[in-house]
């Protein structure tokens, strides 16, 4: 009879390993520091800095209009989102008025941006969890976005089209049927999407009830976007903090809501980001219905010194709070340009709420969140 | 709801801590900022964030200024219950640039003031991490400083 086991022999370690920098479902270049005892995390502590590239020192050094092309490479997956923020802080801070029309324009191509990068987030999500076919879905109809910016940049991924006083170009003729026509083809399919995975029993049971951050947590730590909404707090800054036209405009606030599990968990965090698509698009509709003509440049000197100030601007992007505090000392460069941006304060709960979970939870974690690795190291 | 504009914030603000305030700091500056004396930020921090008028639950930015012969550090704090803003400012020496640190007010602090340090050289006395975070541990200088110099190399591989 072979002798009963100790219980020494049984013991169990703790190891630290690393998740990343290269690893598939860390959306980038992000590293995980793991400490786990088998397959429960006790601590994951997210090492950032892999794609620093100083952009705020960049920044300093760069005409203030030079600036533009490097917040396309803030958010790669929402550049017009980062233009425009750009672009209204700018403004904002040098008191130009820019046309109508150019406000509509960039309304209309930052809610475009923010589908396209919901329809990425959601697909590489499902991937994370599983489900590969999202991921050809999501990029499928996220052609169609690229198409139309084309046309109206000539770009599909760095867009550079908002100007400091407008947008480079008018809308392209045809353009704003196009639009419609693709609101038309897409806004049912994401009832198509829902019946393809939303609901799926594994989907649900791997997001349900992991990550839980509740609304009071999420606004202490710094959330912004999708992610603090999840947690059933409906804060938007496009209706806190109104700017362009969006006051004009009629869409509604997407929260959480504990659909399937607890509120402010990783399946409420997903689900806001399918329903914010919806009032997306029927922001879109209303600016094709909406849009007046007129141009799309306000008359901006060549050399531009925005006067000695300071500002800071925030707009809504896809994936949080998009802000600028910009400095000018009068000449033509930025005295100090700094961005927040909303991964990156995402990054700063991460710690917390992964204690104690199962290490394909994390990936799950990472996946709600949808951070964007340029974003968090700028 | 009661949206308070930053003149009320900062007389209220003024009305707690009489001469622990500076002034406030409106001309092109938007939002206005409260200057105030480095060694009270913690205190001011946790007023605004407790008094039931003013509420600034929300901690938006964290960012570092040089201006050559001194620091500031700008904090940009929101209400979500009364939807109003102020920015806090306080000035620093540039030879030892020092201030308590804020995330016992608000955690979102422990990863903006990290950025701060890191990129700045600011250090935030009494924080819960006090570590570089975009650059390498063992990084010299910190690059947005306006006096930074380009090192050549890095570990042996030039930059």
């Amino acid at each position: 009879m072979t002798e009963p086991i100790s219980k020494e022999a049984l013991r169990t370690d703790e190891w630290t390993i690393n998740m990343g920098p290269h690893h598939p479902s860390t959306h980038g270049v992000l590293r995980l520091e793991l400490t786990t005892d088998g397959e429960i995390v006790s601590k994951a502590r997210p090492s950032l800095g892999y794609l620093h590239r100083g952009l705020e020192k960049i920044g300093e050094r760069v005409a203030w209009a030079q600036f533009m092309p490097f917040t396309d490479r803030l958010d790669y997956l929402a550049g017009m989102n980062c233009n425009c923020a750009y672009a209204w802080a700018v403004e904002k801070l040098a008191g130009i008025e820019i046309p109508e029309r150019a406000e509509w324009i960039r309304v209309l191509v930052c809610e475009l941006n923010r589908i396209s990068s919901h329809l990425v987030a959601w697909g590489s999500f499902c991937a994370d969890m599983g489900a590969f076919t999202p991921l050809l879905y999501g990029i499928r109809e996220r052609e169609w976005v690229n198409d139309l910016f084309e046309m109206v940049c000539g770009q599909r991924l760095t867009y550079n089209y908002a100007r400091i006083g407008g947008v480079s170009h008018d809308l392209p003729p045809g353009f704003l049927e196009k639009t419609k026509e693709f609101c038309d083809y897409f806004e049912p399919l994401i009832d198509e999407y829902n019946r393809l995975i939303t609901y799926n029993k594994i989907l649900v049971h791997r997001l349900k009830n992991i990550g839980v951050i509740s609304a009071r947590d999420a606004i202490e730590w710094g959330l912004s976007g999708p992610n603090l909404r999840g947690s059933g707090f409906a804060y938007d800054i496009r209706r806190a903090e109104p700017y362009s036209v969006y006051p004009k405009l009629d869409f509604n606030v997407v929260v959480g809501h504990a659909d399937r599990g607890t509120l402010g968990d990783c399946f409420d965090r997903y689900l806001v980001r399918i329903d914010e698509m919806r009032e997306s698009v029927k922001i879109v509709r209303q600016v094709i219905d909406r849009i007046p003509d007129g141009p799309v440049m306000a008359k901006v000197p060549r050399v531009f010194k925005p006067p000695a100030g300071e500002c800071y601007f925030r707009a809504e992007s896809p994936r949080g709070e998009t802000g600028f505090y910009l400095i000018s000392d009068g000449g033509t460069n930025a005295y100090r340009l700094k961005i927040r941006t909303g991964s990156y304060m995402a990054m700063n709960i991460f710690e917390k709420i992964s204690k104690g979970v199962m290490i394909s939870d994390i990936v799950a974690l990472i996946g709600s969140f949808d951070i964007i690795l340029p974003e968090t190291d700028r | 709801m009661k949206t308070l504009s930053a003149q009320e914030i900062f007389e209220k603000l003024k009305g707690k801590f009489g001469d622990g305030v500076v002034s406030l700091q409106t001309e092109s500056v938007n939002p206005p900022f409260a200057v105030v004396p480095p060694g009270s930020i913690q205190e001011v921090c946790r007023f605004l964030k407790e008094d039931p008028d003013l509420l600034f639950d929300y901690l938006v930015c964290i960012s570092g200024v040089d201006h050559k012969d001194k620091f500031a550090v700008a904090y940009h704090v929101y209400s979500t219950e009364h939807r109003h803003r102020i920015g806090v400012k306080a000035m620093l020496p540039h030879d030892n640039p020092v201030i308590p640190t804020v995330d016992v007010v608000w955690k979102a602090a422990i990863y903006l003031e990290r950025e701060t340090y890191d990129l700045m050289g600011i250090v935030f006395e009494g924080s819960c991490d006090p570590n570089r975070i975009l650059l390498p541990d063992d990084w010299e200088g910190h690059p947005l400083r306006k006096d930074y110099i380009y090192p050549e190399q890095y570990h042996g591989i030039k930059i």
